[in-house]
């Protein structure tokens, strides 16, 4: 059954739509992360503008992640105190990657900074992921006892002052390096136009400790919280957000981030992050290979609008 | 003395004007439809072109046939070509091409190929056929065509990948030696606007009477007010948008639930 999107021009499979926001939305719910890093590269993929694309993708991303979110609080596996640190941080970084966008813009370069800052960032958090949870695994396999959170193994960053405790997440850090994750993942996320979840996740469980009963609702909170005020902007600014596409998205992401989140419960710890590392690395490699093998055709088209 | 040459100019132009205008046959074409609303069912649309040829008293009979080519442009809207280049390894945007308004949509419908339809003199002149319209570019803050510019073909032929660009020699038939018609489908993905419809009519070669008509593709209905308000109250919009996405959200987290 096909429908026309008002805003993306374009007439899509509605089944095939939903089957996308379900599929999304499953990953989404199973590791805690927005999904937008997926969701917009197969949208671009079946022919929407890729600007409507992001735009349309940020209040798919804030159901999905608001639909988990409420599972996790039912759950009591949100640290509050530790999301609202966070976002403040975020709102400074999301100024400062609008400014960065704005500015490569005018160097008609964006395209080229997008692409490899994919590449860089998917690639070097994917393989991380992967090489830690593998050691993770084959430690589990060889009877030694996982020890994530060593109480030993206190880095620099819990020397810095302007200590916090988040109660939830039995932690007890500084302030600083809370907020400057926070900046960095507003920061990446208004420059590369996503939530920044499968950057946050790592973050919080290898320089914070936070524990895995707590980060991955915390990081929805966060992601729920950014995605929402990243969709007034885009409708306020752009006037690119296609509210029948996201809604059909949303239909199906929503239903699949429950399903995701129950299915992520059963999984180990490390094979979650193991699955996680192992699909940034694929998105990451699709678009290295977009930047270096030779493009079926070396021209390319964009109309510059104007049109009514 | 100067004005005399003047003056003879002005009857033989008038002469002539006059002649064309007592000229034997005159063209009459409509479309079945004249504006084409997209509502959420629109997967793209059929128009058939319909027209005749009116002959009178005076019209010479013709040894051959007629031939009709008709040429329909949609709204224009400037586009940038641009070409990769391999950069350190990296395919990158290196060269670009601005070119001003070219049509968004163009189809050229015609009775035969266009070679047997016209000379190439004629074809050019008349801008008959995708080859023989002019694609102005920006150069340097100038607008101008630019001659043997590969951008141009790369153009052409990315719009007639996406069925935007079209060229049908056996597009129009006639059912009777004065009476024709052309069936034009517009893909899902056009453009809304204004589309104009330039019918020419030949005969022997010769361009002997022209008609135009027009039609609108429109959003209409929900679709219009999605597009208006998105516009116009680019906040409320927002966080209609928003909302929309936490009561997604809510109900899923209800309808799901597995606790």
């Amino acid at each position: 059954m096909e429908i026309y999107l008002p805003i993306a021009d374009m007439p899509v499979n509605i089944f095939l739509v939903l089957a996308m926001g379900l599929a999304v939305g499953f990953i989404s719910g199973m590791f805690g992360v927005g999904g937008g890093f997926l969701m917009t590269p197969l949208l671009i993929f079946i022919g929407v503008q890729p600007a409507v694309a992001v735009a349309s993708v940020t209040p798919h991303v804030a159901a999905s992640s608001f639909s988990g979110a409420i599972t996790y609080w039912r759950r009591n596996a949100i640290d509050v105190v530790l999301a609202l640190t966070l976002l403040a941080g975020g709102i400074l970084g999301s100024c400062g990657g609008v400014a960065l966008f704005t500015w490569l813009r005018t160097l008609d370069q964006l395209d080229l900074v997008i692409g490899l800052s994919y590449v860089i960032l998917l690639g070097v958090v994917g393989a991380l992921m992967v090489g830690e949870s593998a050691r993770a695994i084959i430690r589990s396999r060889q009877g030694k006892r996982i020890e994530l959170r060593r109480p030993g193994s206190h880095t620099w960053i819990h020397g810095l002052p302007l200590k916090l405790r988040f109660k939830r997440s039995k932690i007890y850090v500084s302030a600083i390096p809370v907020l400057a994750i926070g900046f960095i993942i507003g920061f990446i996320g208004a420059v590369m136009g996503i939530g920044g979840g499968f950057l946050l996740v790592p973050m919080l469980i290898y320089l914070l400790r936070v524990p895995t009963a707590t980060v991955i609702g915390t990081s929805m909170v966060l992601t729920f919280l950014t995605m929402i005020s990243a969709t007034v902007l885009h409708a306020a600014t752009n006037h690119l957000v296609d509210a029948v596409l996201a809604l059909i998205l949303m239909a199906g992401g929503a239903a699949g981030a429950q399903f995701g989140a129950h299915a992520g419960k059963r999984i180990r710890g490390e094979w979650l992050r193991m699955l996680l590392g192992l699909l940034v690395l694929a998105v990451g490699l699709r678009f290295a290979s977009q930047l270096v093998l030779r493009p079926d055709d070396l021209y390319s088209i964009r109309f510059l609008g104007g049109a009514p | 003395m100067i004005r005399l040459p003047l003056a003879t100019l002005v009857i033989v132009v008038l002469l002539a004007g006059g002649g064309r205008a007592i000229c034997a046959e005159r063209l009459v074409v409509s479309l079945t439809n004249h504006r084409v609303m997209i509502t959420s069912s629109y997967t793209g649309v059929e128009l058939v072109l319909f027209g005749s040829v009116e002959r009178d008293a005076t019209a010479a009979s013709r040894s051959a046939p007629y031939d009709i080519v008709a040429t329909i442009t949609g709204p224009r809207e400037p586009v940038r070509a641009r070409r990769k280049k391999r950069v350190l390894g990296i395919w990158v945007n290196t060269e670009s091409r601005t070119f001003v308004d070219p049509p968004s949509y163009l189809a050229v419908l015609a009775s035969r190929p266009l070679d047997a339809i016209a000379s190439p003199e004629i074809r050019r002149r008349l801008q008959l056929g995708i080859t023989n319209i002019p694609f102005p570019e920006l150069v340097h803050n100038d607008v101008g065509e630019v001659s043997n510019d590969p951008f141009r073909p790369a153009l052409v032929r990315l719009m007639r990948e996406q069925t935007l660009y079209s060229e049908k020699p056996n597009a129009v038939t006639f059912l009777a030696p004065t009476l024709f018609r052309a069936s034009l489908s517009l893909p899902a993905q056009v453009p809304i606007g204004n589309y104009a419809v330039d019918v020419k009519l030949f005969a022997e070669g010769a361009l002997i009477a022209e008609a135009d008509s027009a039609f609108e593709i429109v959003k209409v209905g929900f679709e219009q007010f999605v597009v208006s308000e998105s516009r116009e109250h680019g906040v409320l919009y927002g966080m209609a948008t928003a909302a929309m996405a936490l009561l997604t959200g809510w109900i899923a987290s209800i309808a799901f639930r597995r606790d």
